[in-house]
């Protein structure tokens, strides 16, 4: 192994020792705050190393990894979401009297599995990515064992997820006996378009239902909303938010690494479970009386929305596409976090404050708190002012250009009913109520949100810094060769 | 630098004013006053600067960079139009302060932010001449508009707000969408990414396009206006929302959407805009008489009103779409002459409703004996409403109707019935309300706040009605270029 791909490697290396760090610290001492300090310490550690490694990116390190400025950019998301779970963690589970050291072990070993997943170049890592996120994520949603919600939503999403990387698994044998090659540059270079493959076609969608579970793209998304309201609050913002953002960022890689978007009717499914996610999740999101419920179908539509964005910019031009995805997804981590994180600050262990009636008055009790769940419920529902906006302006940008009026239509009438629901929050907390009764925020849910909301805001307002990262990751090694590319002017070459 | 003064002014104030609702009941009104009276100031220096008549065009602009990615900028500009529905803006923002300072007793410093920061979204929109920007500040008024309704409103607030939120927030996206099929248009044939408004006007465009795109931002802008069949939700919202909001709704907010319409659908699209224009006239038409109808039909005084703002808005959007100079300065003035107009009716409406404790004109009556302020200062409002020669909103309509009779003889002969509904719906209100037998109970006059609120109002519409030429002088120069747009490339 060459220094240089040690270097790259080191946002892993590094992680992995904090994880083995902090499983020997419990077993030597325990201590919640130590356990706490061990793991932020050994996430702004790995993500001291992401500028060292963007040194010598790109570089492929084995055929398992490509370590380049796209991945590095989600593993720069990826780690600062999981920090600010971690601060989240600290406040939610202070008063549980058991051991509650081991959720920042799951903690940084399934962020470990969202940074291979990100940076994976080859089908067996991309595997074993997803299982090591989705295995540590299993026992952190079921981590409230005595309360019967979290632990039916661990089951369900053990079941599930089964079910899913048996799908995976099959889709990935079906590519292999067709093309013969694991490696995703391999797939690609195989040539010819997926059409003329019938048996690596099906392996595709079959990798596709696998994704879909993960993002819970409709009809795949029947788990999410009993998941997310189960799972304690600080774990519903990471699967929103790390979960959903590395699979993302992986789906992007993987079918333009193997040019899926040659063919037709990849890119019509893709259209379709776009259109579905962004009716079906916005209008199930009308009749939840959860707030955790109802930004789960929220999260299925805004998934939608990106897909939206996928296949338009697709058609356009490959960077424009990445630079789109990379910032809605920088947008919806920032803007989940901070609507998460208003949950699990109002909540505990004990108590799970999800009904909308828990939130009626909070502009009084909590006007901070009601502040930035406000900016969230803004920023999702893409109002100006917010990160949320900037972010729906490039799929209605994209949209646009592709000319794919269908899919922006689509997206207006979701944003539409959206505004219905997310304001329907922002009216039970401006409800009149004593001020009297003031929640205590612990300081530590207060700095996470407080960051979050005021980089919600920033990037809001001054996007340009933001845009800048997510344009410097044009990914993967064949940058030149998208089908469109050739037509400088999109819509006119269609 | 005085234009981004103008905005940021606003938003400081609204910060202020929510440190100021702890310390003392009544600070953040005074802190609102203080804003306001420093944006005056601001706007009082640009009337001087410019002197009785502008010059040029553009009085004064920004242009910076904001985000380089998509050739936006932060650029502001003045002429004439925006300067005085900015003044407009700053007076009726005194205005809402001042006639919710009993009306408000909860929460104050987040009602005055709130006020403040719809204002500073509006002055935003009159300035902004970057087609993002236009669109930033078009959402950014929403929320706390939003707000002012869902907090401070009446019995129905919740619907009221949600229905206004989703009107605007819909065809706001609509907006959004031209706006960018108009920039990926131009960038087609020309290779630049850019959202400037002047740039913008020399795209173009084939005119299959252009139609669509012009029919996205009019419908944006008709339902801000509004015109039939956009006009659902504001007697709602206007009848809900607390006084001050009331007057800022109909006195500024439904101005944006009069001012794009001069401001983007005309000039940007002048051959669209003349082929639309029989539909948008006759929309315009159906529109004064609909409401009219509407209107009379009405027992609750703030929904009443809040119809007549419709029915004037109408002679706004025939005007725009007439064409001509004569109908474009009407269409200005209309805007100016209603904004002063239906604030102060809202004013008198909030002002009984605090009274009386109902909106229902069926359980007032005999008030002019009880009340008598309130009753002449209703009338004086009522008269100028119904177009009296003399005030204001009579210069508007008669230069509209001038204007439109050379364009289309029966639409124009339609709206001009309307002349005759008016009288009976306003004069339906003093009836109703102010004469008839007086039922023995004690209503507290207008004081002294009240009637010094009033009397300027008063003041300002005999102003615009007997010496308008001192505002059509401001207009003159942008009037002039857009007749001149649509003789050049409107055909």
């Amino acid at each position: 192994m060459t220094a240089d791909a040690f270097t790259a490697l080191l946002p892993f290396l590094v992680l992995s020792a904090a994880a083995v760090a902090v499983m020997l610290a419990i077993a030597i001492r325990r201590s919640f705050r130590l356990i706490f300090w061990l793991t932020v310490g050994g996430l702004l550690a790995s993500l001291s190393t992401l500028p060292h490694a963007l040194a010598v990116a790109p570089l492929r390190v084995t055929d398992l990894l490509l370590v380049d400025a796209y991945g590095l950019f989600f593993h720069a998301l990826l780690l600062l979401a999981a920090l600010a779970v971690a601060l989240l963690c600290l406040a939610y589970f202070r008063r549980r009297e058991n051991e509650n050291e081991e959720i920042f072990v799951l903690l940084l070993t399934s962020t470990l599995g969202a940074l291979l997943l990100v940076s994976s170049a080859h089908l067996a890592m991309f595997f074993l990515g997803l299982e090591v996120l989705t295995i540590s994520l299993f026992p952190m949603i079921a981590y409230s064992v005595r309360a019967s919600r979290p632990l039916e939503a661990g089951i369900k999403y053990l079941m599930l997820s089964g079910l899913a990387s048996s799908f995976l698994m099959f889709g990935m044998a079906l590519v292999y006996g067709d093309l013969g090659g694991l490696s995703f540059e391999q797939i690609g270079a195989s040539g010819a378009a997926l059409e003329q493959k019938p048996l690596a076609l099906a392996g595709m969608f079959l990798i596709l239902a696998a994704i879909g579970f993960k993002l819970s793209l409709v009809p795949f998304h029947l788990w999410t909303p009993d998941v997310y309201q189960g799972a304690p609050a600080p774990v519903t913002a990471f699967l929103a938010t790390v979960s959903k953002a590395s699979v993302f960022a992986l789906l992007l890689r993987f079918f333009t690494t193997v040019h899926a978007e040659r063919s037709e009717t990849f890119l019509c499914v893709l259209g379709l479970l776009a259109v579905v996610s962004i009716l079906a999740g916005n209008l199930l999101a009308l009749l939840q009386d959860s707030l955790k419920r109802l930004l789960a179908y929220s999260s299925i539509g805004h998934m939608g929305y990106l897909l939206v964005g996928f296949v338009a910019a697709g058609l356009l031009r490959r960077d424009l596409q990445a630079e789109t995805i990379a910032f809605y997804l920088a947008a919806y981590t920032l803007t989940s976090l901070a609507a998460f994180g208003a949950i699990s600050a109002i909540s505990d262990d004990a108590r799970e404050s999800d009904r909308l009636s828990d939130y009626a008055g909070l502009f009084w009790r909590s006007p901070w708190l009601a502040a930035v769940l406000t900016l969230s419920l803004l920023s999702l529902a893409g109002i100006p002012l917010t990160v949320g906006f900037v972010g729906k302006f490039y799929v209605f940008a994209a949209g646009v250009q592709a000319e794919t009026w269908p899919l922006v239509a689509t997206v207006v009438v979701g944003s539409g009913i959206g505004i219905y629901y997310y304001l329907r929050v922002v009216l039970a907390m401006i409800q009149p109520a004593d001020a009297g009764h003031r929640l205590a925020l612990h300081p530590a849910a207060g700095t996470a949100l407080a960051v979050t909301a005021l980089l919600v805001l920033a990037a809001g307002l001054f996007p340009q810094l933001l845009i800048d990262a997510a344009a410097n990751t044009p990914h993967s090694p064949t940058t030149a060769d998208s089908p469109h590319q050739a037509a400088a002017s999109p819509a006119a070459s269609r | 630098m005085i234009l981004l003064w103008l905005i940021l002014i606003p938003l400081i104030g609204g910060l202020l004013s929510l440190p100021a609702g702890h310390w003392r009941d009544r600070a953040p009104g005074w802190v609102a006053l203080a804003a306001l009276a420093v944006d005056a100031v601001l706007v009082l220096t640009q009337f001087a600067d410019t002197g009785a008549a502008p010059q040029t065009a553009w009085l004064a602009q920004i242009d910076w960079a904001w985000i380089p990615r998509f050739g936006i900028r932060f650029h502001l500009a003045l002429d004439g139009l925006s300067l005085l529905l900015i003044a407009l803006t700053v007076f009726l923002g005194f205005a809402a302060v001042l006639c919710s300072w009993t009306e408000i007793r909860e929460r104050q410093g987040f009602f005055h932010f709130n006020l403040l920061w719809t204002l500073a979204g509006v002055i935003g929109v009159f300035l902004a001449l970057d087609l993002f920007l236009f669109f930033f500040f078009w959402e950014v008024m929403l929320i706390p508009m939003y707000l002012l309704i869902g907090i401070w409103g009446h019995e129905n607030r919740a619907y009221a707000a949600m229905k206004f939120f989703i009107f605007t927030q819909v065809s706001g996206l609509l907006m959004l969408i031209a706006i960018l099929a108009l920039v990926f248009l131009h960038y087609q044939t020309t290779r630049t990414l850019s959202f400037d408004y002047f740039e913008l006007l020399e795209a173009d465009l084939y005119p299959g396009a252009a139609r669509w795109i012009m029919l996205g931002f009019f419908v944006a802008f008709t339902v801000k206006l509004p015109a039939i069949p956009f006009h659902t939700w504001l007697p709602d919202a206007h009848t809900q929302a607390p006084t001050g909001g009331s007057v800022i709704l109909a006195g500024v907010l439904l101005k944006t959407g009069a001012y794009g319409l001069l401001r983007f659908v005309v000039p940007l699209f002048p051959g669209a805009a003349q082929d639309f224009a029989p539909i948008a006239m006759a929309l315009g038409a159906v529109s004064i008489l609909y409401a009219a109808k509407l209107a009379f039909a009405q027992s609750d005084i703030k929904r009443l009103i809040a119809y007549t703002s419709v029915s004037h808005m109408g002679f706004v959007l025939l005007g725009v779409f007439a064409g001509n100079a004569a109908a474009l300065q009407g269409a200005v003035m209309t805007m100016l002459a209603h904004g002063v107009s239906a604030a102060a009716l809202f004013m008198v409406a909030g002002a009984l409703q605090e009274r009386l404790h109902t909106r229902d004109m069926d359980k007032m009556g005999g008030l002019w004996t009880l009340a008598p302020r309130i009753g002449a200062i209703t009338l004086f409002f009522s008269v100028a409403a119904l177009g009296m020669p003399g005030l204001g909103n009579f210069v508007g309509e008669f230069l509209v109707l001038l204007g439109s009779f050379r364009v289309d003889t029966a639409i124009t002969a339609f709206a001009a019935l309307g002349l005759i509904l008016a009288p009976v719906y306003a004069l339906y209100v003093i009836q109703r309300a102010f004469h008839g037998p007086a039922s023995p109970r004690e209503v507290r006059d207008f004081g002294l706040r009240e009637m010094g609120v009033m009397l300027f109002l008063v003041a300002a519409t005999a102003w615009m009605g007997l010496h308008p030429q001192s505002m059509l002088a401001y207009t003159d120069a942008t009037v002039n270029g857009l007749t001149r747009t649509l003789a050049q490339r409107g055909t």
